[in-house]
């Protein structure tokens, strides 16, 4: 397990550090080991699985903080990465930005946490909604605690649903859902689709009295077809599963208060939400994806000192959308010595710190196209390497769930308390926004 | 207010101002001051002396200085021992706090404090806390158990803190569950042998309930608890893998592997014929997808499990390919291993993409990626013939941008695609020649010398091209001094009379001048060979050299299984058996996949051919094993056993010396007493037209070979006098040199004089038959008997029997027709060239499937690896490697039969253990129950 766990500032020097077992030896050793070894080093990370002396180090970094567990045994790897991104959560819950100077402010709320989130290197509970409950840094609140609230504060930590508390009271009951994607695509030059892919999560927030019981459904291929044979008796009720298109979900992995095994042998996703935001679900699709955007590029080569871009983008969606934010990236070789651009629409810029020509719009309806073109001057070089071409990125942002999904219901049961679905007010919305989505030229 | 200024104060005195505001009477300012301390302290600062000051704070109701206080006291209790004595009245008093927060604070902490003193306290509220009323305290109070058996491991025992901790598996909450899972499962880790998680059914049931339940911590503690099980049998893990999988779903990475880990271990278990074997395998693949749009540390060690799991069941991702396409911003971690999968993945299918995506990493920053990528190229035109032309287009494009590295790295490879394909892509050549001075790698600089001495004759200005080379021969490595040694001689072997001078300077140089003895020894044997028998030498050095095999980079099987019962855990990161990095004894249990059960499919599995169809026009193999068979076969060292004994060696010799390091393995091997390497042992004949010259190096191989035969069991009584009126035949089977040989030795007990003798065997199994009549000269008198050696071949007809290793034999005299049946041991059967290559090994290994293993115990031999293997070796059962794991020794054999059927074989020796586990593999698994007996009679005589 992990034998112990210290936070360095970007030179190295020892923010936090917690010991859990003896067996990592001298903790200076440790410390100095890693931050020779790896904080120092000149490379860039070639693993984030160091071994220094039979010592393993685990380490991430969030901005200029480094993470590191540190163990002597055959600990379970993607745990103590887990872990790692679960303290990281907590940390940013509690105090917001993980920062040099957030983490020397909060160092005892820190070794507070981490007494109670792990022991003896053992992971435990990491809710935060649970944690917050008796970890306040109001150390004085444990004496007016009465013994009910006690026992419930324990029986949440470790109960069967350690992400709730009992008791929320809302005079309003409402949630919110967001279907969050993010399109990934890797297009040759020639417009060919290499690989393409939606990750999407389904984040919650909810604002519900009580213990809720909550059924989420949507337009689940699998769902839709089981119940279009289960109805197919009662005819023209079916325009659920024909009429509205259904999609493929490849794989799909649920936040830890969905009840996994009945997803796995009814496919219904059930669960008792966590007051708050939470992530649902997350799910990836890789069949029919709609692509918002193409982008058709040009390079032309004109000598050894100059180069001739035309890159033109198209919107494919409905002409009533508007897609927001868009930004094309255009990678120039290092020895530029000066760019001339044209666009037809938004505004471009030569950006010689990125090595990019930036190409903004603000707003674009579907079914249109943009063009820009580019005359880029080069230095001549005697480096013999050629320019390895990195490829054209774009980010943008849309109004619709590029996978197709679509939320067909979210249903709310509180049995001990009088209030019934329809009472609840819930609001949907889709975004899509753009992930790797990168055209080779 | 902020707490950063704690770290600031640096005054001198520092420590004398601490100590009067911790002691003073404000509250707020004490804990201001431990808050100093703690900043010190972590900052590496020595506050010690500050102990009993501190300690003094810890009678408070404040919670938050209580736990500061804590804090110190578990970084400094160890150094002050006698005054952390003053802290465990208010650890006592804590454990009965009525705020079941405050007990299970106290018994956290109190099991940090590593004083012995100070544990024998502990006990009496660890007791009381293991059960306390409060599922907090309980679960605190679980993993407590374990740092104490930490500590003090006998304690725990005495005080019965492991019977109450079994108990709390059943107890309500599945935290306190879990956490007892997890302690116990600490605990079993220091005590192999012990029973500890007794784990049955009915446990296991408790753990799968709870599950469901608990935090997705928890959750992780169970499932690897869960993968030490062994269910008892399939339709057990059957029910467990359908308990197992919903948690693919689960959001947690680490869950989702752990589950992986267990489906992947039971799933062993499984019959593939089962339905439920192929849902199963449809399952693993998307969760799998999913780990890699995680985080990328977490991709990093998705993708190194899924790098084993690709290597033991390819089946799951062969559709997956895209996925592992690397992303420009991919760390360069991920993209390695990336790479890694993709080749393994490449097949026919899909090489079209792979190599469109290879060329264009080829041109990317990073130089170890761009390696790999151009090595990748390589690889697949090896294991994909169809794409080969492609891959080596693509590869001279590269070599166009002459970049120097992307230039060495495609020349190293498209050496090993010219062995693969010899004489097709001759073309490039030119090509290559162009870009000799900018190569300063010894690997590239071996490569190209490699290519220029082994096309010599269709290079116009190849001695021109070595001789250059030459010039600074001392400065070069002694991977390059070797090639161009070699090189330069098969250049003389192909163009003699312009390059006299050369190969002279060159044999010159290596045996005079140089310090290296692998490069003395190599130049002596050439200029030997050269001077005593030029022909000869033409056949050693220009020999035919074998098939270099597909896969490279395959971990051997063993420990793959091994790892794979470690996936999610570093071992799987580090693909290493946690004995390699884990220090003493913990964590270190060697664990294994669990054997299939229903062994009785292997034997009918559908795959294997029955052995016994006789052909007619090819008596002498058994036609289908052969076919099976063939890939292997084409790997074949030398020629048929049959072929002049002079080649065998040559060839044999050739390989070896372009394979390096051949001197090293023969001089080793003969001081040793015997030559593991090149496979055979020269007959000794083969010293005289070799040359007086090499005759000190040869003499030892071949004294080996004319001692070495196989194991030649007592003579038996096959046919009792009695059952063939006054005949007596008794008799046993031998192996010498290649020849096989029936020792008979006929006693005539009746009164009469016998005359006429003849003897016919039955078809068999091998084809076995009389190579010569039986020849007895004299008629036998009354009493009298006779030693005949009846010489065997194995070109007979071809009938299965059983048992497979069954004889019928006919013996004719003047009197009547006698039958018997005799059973010849098998090893008689293994030829002298069954040793194979290494990575052929490993591959075939991997190849055959599982169900073809079989595992035998070889009971009561107390002999160690190195007799073990010498004593085989006499019997042609080759140790192709030897491996330490954690103190057992594990050989890899391969043995061949004389009809082409290979057996791998993997014996497992345990110094302690007198019994012996031999794990066999082969194509037909019909034949490894008489392996394993030959192996017994061998290695038990």
């Amino acid at each position: 397990m992990i034998g112990g766990l210290f936070i360095y500032n970007h030179k190295g020097e020892v923010l936090i550090s917690r010991v859990y077992r003896d067996d990592i030896g001298n903790r200076r050793n440790a410390v100095d080991a890693f931050r020779v070894n790896v904080i120092h080093a000149r490379q860039q990370v070639r693993s984030p699985v160091t071994n220094i002396a039979r010592t393993s180090f685990f380490h991430v970094k969030r901005s200029n903080i480094w993470l590191a567990a540190v163990t002597k045994q055959n600990v379970n790897a993607a745990m103590v990465f887990e872990f790692l991104y679960k303290m990281c959560d907590v940390m940013t819950a509690y105090f917001g930005k993980i920062s040099e100077e957030n983490i020397k402010n909060n160092f005892v709320l820190i070794y507070e946490l981490l007494d109670e989130i792990l022991d003896f290197g053992y992971p435990q509970n990491s809710e935060t909604g649970a944690l917050k409950t008796f970890i306040t840094q109001q150390g004085i609140k444990s004496q007016h605690q009465t013994k009910e609230e006690q026992s419930q504060i324990t029986s949440q930590v470790t109960g069967q649903i350690g992400w709730r508390r009992e008791g929320i009271k809302y005079r309003r009951n409402e949630l919110f859902l967001d279907v969050l994607e993010s399109v990934n695509l890797l297009m040759s030059p020639q417009g060919q689709v290499l690989s393409a892919h939606v990750s999407g999560r389904v984040v919650m927030k909810s604002y519900l009295s009580g213990m809720p019981e909550c059924k989420f459904g949507m337009n689940d291929k699998i769902v839709i077809e089981k119940q279009g044979k289960g109805t197919a008796d009662e005819t023209g009720k079916s325009e659920l599963g024909s009429g509205k298109q259904s999609i493929a979900i490849d794989d799909c992995t649920f936040h830890q208060c969905v009840r996994l095994s009945k997803f796995d042998s009814e496919r219904s996703i059930s669960f008792i939400p966590p007051d708050g935001e939470f992530e649902l679900m997350r799910y990836r699709t890789t069949k029919d994806i709609i692509l918002p955007f193409r982008v058709i590029p040009l390079v032309r080569e004109v000598g050894r000192t100059k180069l001739e871009v035309k890159v033109v983008i198209k919107s494919n969606f409905k002409p009533s959308l508007l897609a927001q934010k868009i930004e094309v990236r255009i990678p120039t070789p290092l020895n530029t010595s000066g760019v001339q651009v044209i666009c037809m629409k938004g505004k471009a810029k030569y950006k010689a710190s990125e090595n990019a020509i930036v190409w903004k719009i603000k707003r674009m309806a579907g079914m249109k196209e943009s063009q820009i073109s580019a005359e880029i001057e080069l230095l001549p070089t005697n480096d013999k390497k050629k320019w390895a071409r990195p490829p054209i990125s774009m980010n943008f942002e849309v109004p619709f769930a590029p996978s197709g999904l679509k939320v067909r219901y979210l249903k709310v049961f509180e049995p001990k308390l009088n209030y019934s679905d329809h009472d609840v007010i819930k609001w949907v919305r889709y975004i899509g926004r753009s992930g790797i989505y990168e055209t080779r030229c | 207010m902020t707490d950063s200024k704690y770290f600031t104060t640096t005054k001198k005195g520092e420590i004398f101002e601490l100590k009067a505001e911790l002691n003073s009477d404000k509250k707020e300012k004490k804990k201001e001051a431990v808050k100093k301390v703690i900043a010190s302290m972590t900052v590496g600062k020595d506050v010690s002396a500050l102990f009993p000051d501190v300690v003094n704070c810890m009678q408070t109701d404040n919670l938050e200085l209580k736990k500061l206080v804590y804090l110190y006291l578990m970084n400094y209790a160890k150094s002050q021992p006698d005054m952390a004595i003053m802290a465990v009245n208010t650890f006592v008093k804590d454990c009965e706090d009525p705020n079941p927060l405050i007990r299970a604070l106290a018994v956290r902490t109190m099991g940090c404090i590593r004083v012995d003193k100070i544990t024998e306290y502990l006990c009496e509220p660890l007791r009381k806390c293991l059960k306390d009323e409060d599922p907090y305290v309980r679960k605190t109070a679980a993993v407590c158990v374990a740092k104490l058996h930490d500590i003090n491991a006998q304690l725990v025992e005495d005080q019965g803190f492991l019977d109450t901790l079994k108990d709390l598996i059943s107890d309500s909450n599945p935290m306190v569950v879990a956490n007892a899972v997890a302690a116990l499962s600490e605990i079993a880790e220091s005590h192999p042998s012990s029973n500890l998680l007794d784990l049955n059914p009915q446990s296991i049931n408790k753990l799968l309930t709870a599950l469901n339940e608990c935090t997705e911590w928890g959750q992780i503690f169970i499932l690897d608890c869960l993968a030490n099980y062994m269910p008892k049998d399939d339709r057990e893990a059957q029910s467990i893998c359908e308990r197992v999988t919903p948690r693919l779903s689960h959001a947690n990475s680490a869950v989702v592997l752990s589950a992986v880990k267990v489906l992947m271990k039971f799933m062993e278990m499984l019959s593939k014929d089962l339905d439920y074997y192929g849902t199963l395998l449809k399952k693993l693949a998307p969760p799998l997808v999913t780990l890699l749009s995680a985080e990328p540390e977490l991709q990093y060690v998705a993708l190194r499990n899924i790098n084993l799991i690709v290597q033991k069941r390819p089946e799951i991702l062969k559709h997956e390919m895209k996925v592992f396409f690397v992303k420009y911003n991919d760390p360069i971690y991920v993209k390695l291993e990336k790479l890694d999968i993709m080749i393994r993945l490449a097949s026919q299918a899909n090489i079209a993409q792979v190599l469109a995506e290879l060329k264009e990493y080829a041109t990317e920053v990073d130089v170890d990626f761009v390696r790999k990528a151009v090595r990748a190229i390589g690889r697949c035109a090896i294991k994909v013939e169809q794409s080969a032309e492609r891959c080596v287009s693509t590869l001279l494009d590269l070599i166009q941008t002459k970049v120097n590295y992307v230039v060495q790295e495609a020349i190293v490879v498209i050496k090993d695609i010219f062995r693969k394909y010899p004489n097709k892509y001759e073309s490039v050549i030119a090509t290559l020649c162009e870009n000799l001075d900018s190569l300063d790698e010894p690997e590239a600089r071996a490569a190209m010398i490699w290519i220029v001495g082994e096309y010599a004759e269709r290079i116009d200005n190849a001695d021109e091209l070595l001789e250059s080379f030459l010039e600074g021969f001392h400065d070069e490595s002694t991977q390059v001094q070797l090639q161009l040694l070699t090189a330069i001689v098969k250049l003389f072997l192909k163009k003699p009379t312009e390059t006299q001078e050369l190969v002279q300077q060159v044999l010159s140089l290596a045996t005079q001048d140089s310090d290296n003895p692998d490069l003395r020894d190599r130049g002596y044997i050439y200029w030997r060979l050269l001077s005593t028998d030029p022909v000869a030498a033409k056949e050693v050095v220009l020999a035919e050299k074998p098939l270099i095999s597909e896969e490279t980079d395959l971990i051997e099987p063993t420990l793959l299984d091994e790892l794979i019962c470690h996936i999610g855990t570093l071992a799987s990161v580090y693909h290493k058996p946690p004995g390699a990095f884990v220090e003493g004894g913990r964590g270190v249990v060697h664990k294994s996949l669990p054997p299939r059960t229903g062994s009785s499919e292997s034997a009918e599995s559908p795959d294997t051919a029955p052995a016994g169809v006789p052909a007619a026009d090819q008596p002498s193999v058994i036609p289908t094993q052969g076919d099976l068979l063939g890939d292997l076969l084409n790997l074949d060292l030398g020629p048929p056993v049959s072929g002049p004994p002079v080649a065998t060696s040559s060839v044999q010799m050739g390989a070896v010396d372009l394979l390096g390091g051949g001197l090293d393995s023969l001089m080793g091997g003969g001081s040793g007493g015997f030559a593991p390497a090149p496979g055979t042992a020269v007959p000794s004949n083969t010293g005289a037209p070799l040359g007086s010259g090499l005759g000190d190096l040869f003499d030892l191989t071949g004294g080996v070979g004319t001692l070495s035969g196989s194991y030649v069991a007592p003579k038996t009584v096959w046919l009792p006098a009695m059952k063939a009126k006054g005949l007596e035949i008794s008799g046993t089977f031998s192996r010498q040199v290649g020849s096989i040989s029936m020792d008979l030795v006929l006693t005539n007990k009746a009164l009469q004089v016998m005359s006429d003798f003849a003897i016919q065997f039955n078809r068999n199994s091998f084809g076995l038959a009389p190579a010569a009549p039986l020849q007895v000269h004299a008629p036998l008198a009354p009493n009298q008997s006779v030693e005949i050696s009846l010489p065997l071949n194995t070109v007979g007809s071809v009938m299965k029997m059983d048992p497979l290793n069954n004889l019928q034999v006919a013996v004719k005299n003047n009197i009547d027709v006698f039958y018997f049946s005799t059973l010849y041991p098998l090893h008689i059967l293994f030829v002298e060239d069954g040793k194979m290559e290494r990575q052929m090994f490993l591959a075939t290994w991997k190849d055959i499937p599982n169900e073809n293993e079989t595992q035998f115990q070889i009971k009561d031999c107390s002999l160690n690896a190195d007799s073990v293997s010498s004593k085989l070796q006499g019997s042609n059962i080759f140790t192709i490697a030897k491996r330490n794991v954690e103190g057992q020794d594990m050989l890899y054999q391969s043995l061949k039969l004389t009809n082409g059927i290979w057996v791998l074989a993997e014996l497992r020796i345990q110094p302690s253990n007198p019994s012996f586990t031999l794990s066999l593999k082969c194509r037909a698994p019909e034949v490894s129950q008489y392996v394993y007996q030959a192996y017994e009679t061998i290695l038990k005589n």
